[in-house]
């Protein structure tokens, strides 16, 4: 059960790679980025996990010893909150870039554009 | 781009204080629950859109341009790097100490200068997540969107 | 093992929706199916323990679908099947299968001592370890004076971290500026000399 979990997560980021490279379509290549890094944040997450584990927030009332014992990992929640809002500023960069090839080439299609050569 | 239904218009107008207001909300007790500085600047940003989207460009074109979203940033950036560089004014300074006093644990006033860190990350990402929402969906006058499929 | 059980379901949801957003023809639908994915996402970082990541993942969802939609626009992917494509295909599936198989192996397939933690046992340990993370969570009351540990570590602990995330999202938001001009350098020049 363990590594099924694993072995599905590394699929999903594969998943990502597979529509960044095998695809003709800019739209579908945006699509798998976005693929890719929620893999990789999916991924950081299941590593800090803990069986039975709580949010690592202190409670009303509870001491710093108890919370050490039963949290999970803080220090990946923490890379990967700036990673999702980097991810957004990224798409939102790749999707201005799309429309400015568009407008160039009137297409979406790599395979016209590469014959193109501006 | 045209702008919504009547109906939708008047929701918008009611529910849009309440969303920027919790985005406020978020930003402050970012120490105390989950949340914090760029969760509440993206509220800010996703209450923002829903007024645009709801009103139309025309009337989001009055009311704010990109150039105010930009001075927004630029100002949030710099005050969290002014507030790094104020920790070495103090006795042992290094960059980015945390000279406030610490209050007790779950008041609002606790953790130093964490709240105000919040406050400026949240201003820099509310600003310029909004700022190139706009440039991309409003200001854009490309051959794509004007072919109208 | 409810908790697992939940996790694996809401994973193979997950495949499912991002299989479908990479082969569909209709461009619409594949947004839609991402969107899905991430949902699932959200859902997954509430049972792993984490509400402070929930919260962005699903904000960021709703803001990219308003993006992604107003470039679509009931597009169709017209794209035909190059000879060229099916050979990049078939090395990204074998190269992807042997890339399960490591991790496979790295996991700890086959016998018990695979190179990653086993899933449910971080690598901290109790508190006298001198492990950073379990430091983190014993220390940060006393130290920071903030509740919420991961808030703590973000603007205290590493807060030069958080700088430089800030200039990432500066410099992209700036490359987007930049890209969305509307009269381009040489033709202001032309305009007014």
């Amino acid at each position: 059960m363990e590594i099924a979990i694993y072995v599905l997560a590394f699929l999903f980021l594969l998943i990502g790679v597979y529509a960044l490279i095998a695809k003709k379509n800019v739209i579908r290549i945006i699509i798998g980025i976005g693929i890719l890094e929620y893999g990789v944040n999916l991924l950081l997450v299941l590593v800090g996990y803990r069986k039975g584990g709580m949010a690592p927030i202190l409670a009303n009332g509870q001491s710093s010893a108890n919370l050490a014992v039963r949290a999970v990992d803080p220090l990946p929640q923490a890379m990967v909150l700036t990673s999702i809002v980097i991810g957004l500023s990224i798409t939102a960069l790749a999707v201005a870039l799309a429309i400015r090839l568009y407008d160039k080439y009137g297409t979406f299609d790599m395979n016209d554009i590469r014959d193109l050569r501006g | 781009m045209r702008g919504m239904s009547p109906i939708v218009r008047n929701i918008a107008a009611l529910l849009g204080g309440v969303v920027i207001m919790y985005g406020v909300y978020v930003t402050l007790t970012g120490h105390l629950a989950p949340g914090g500085g760029f969760v509440g600047g993206v509220i800010v940003m996703a209450g923002i859109v829903m007024l645009v989207l709801a009103f139309g460009g025309e009337r989001a074109r009055e009311l704010m341009r990109e150039h105010r979203c930009q001075l927004l940033e630029g100002l949030g950036a710099l005050s969290f790097l002014i507030i790094g560089l104020l920790g070495f004014l103090t006795v042992s300074g290094c960059f980015f100490k945390n000279f406030l006093p610490t209050g007790k644990v779950h008041e609002l006033t606790s953790g130093g200068m964490i709240p105000i860190l919040n406050v400026a990350i949240a201003i820099k990402v509310g600003a310029g997540l909004t700022g190139i929402f706009l440039a991309l969906v409003l200001g854009c006058r490309s051959a794509m969107f004007r072919k109208g499929k | 093992m409810a908790i697992e059980l939940f996790i694996l379901m809401l994973l193979i949801f997950m495949i499912i929706a991002a299989l479908i957003a990479v082969e569909s023809s209709d461009l619409l639908s594949a947004v839609i199916a991402i969107e899905a994915a991430g949902f699932g996402l959200c859902a997954v970082d509430l049972l792993l323990g984490a509400p402070d990541l929930a919260f962005p993942q699903v904000l960021v969802e709703i803001v990219t679908l308003v993006i992604l939609i107003r470039m679509i626009m009931t597009r169709r992917d017209t794209s035909r099947q190059t000879p060229r494509d099916t050979l990049r295909t078939a090395v990204v599936m074998l190269a992807g299968g042997m890339f399960l198989v490591m991790v496979f192996l790295a996991v700890g397939g086959v016998n018990t001592s695979g190179t990653m933690p086993s899933f449910g046992h971080p690598v901290m340990g109790s508190f006298e370890d001198t492990g950073v993370s379990s430091q983190y969570l014993f220390r940060c009351a006393r130290d920071t004076g903030a509740a919420n540990v991961v808030m703590g570590i973000l603007l205290d602990y590493r807060a030069y971290d958080t700088l430089g995330e800030a200039t990432v999202i500066f410099a992209a938001i700036l490359g987007g500026y930049v890209v969305l001009r509307k009269i381009g350098r040489k033709k202001s020049k032309e305009i007014n000399p």
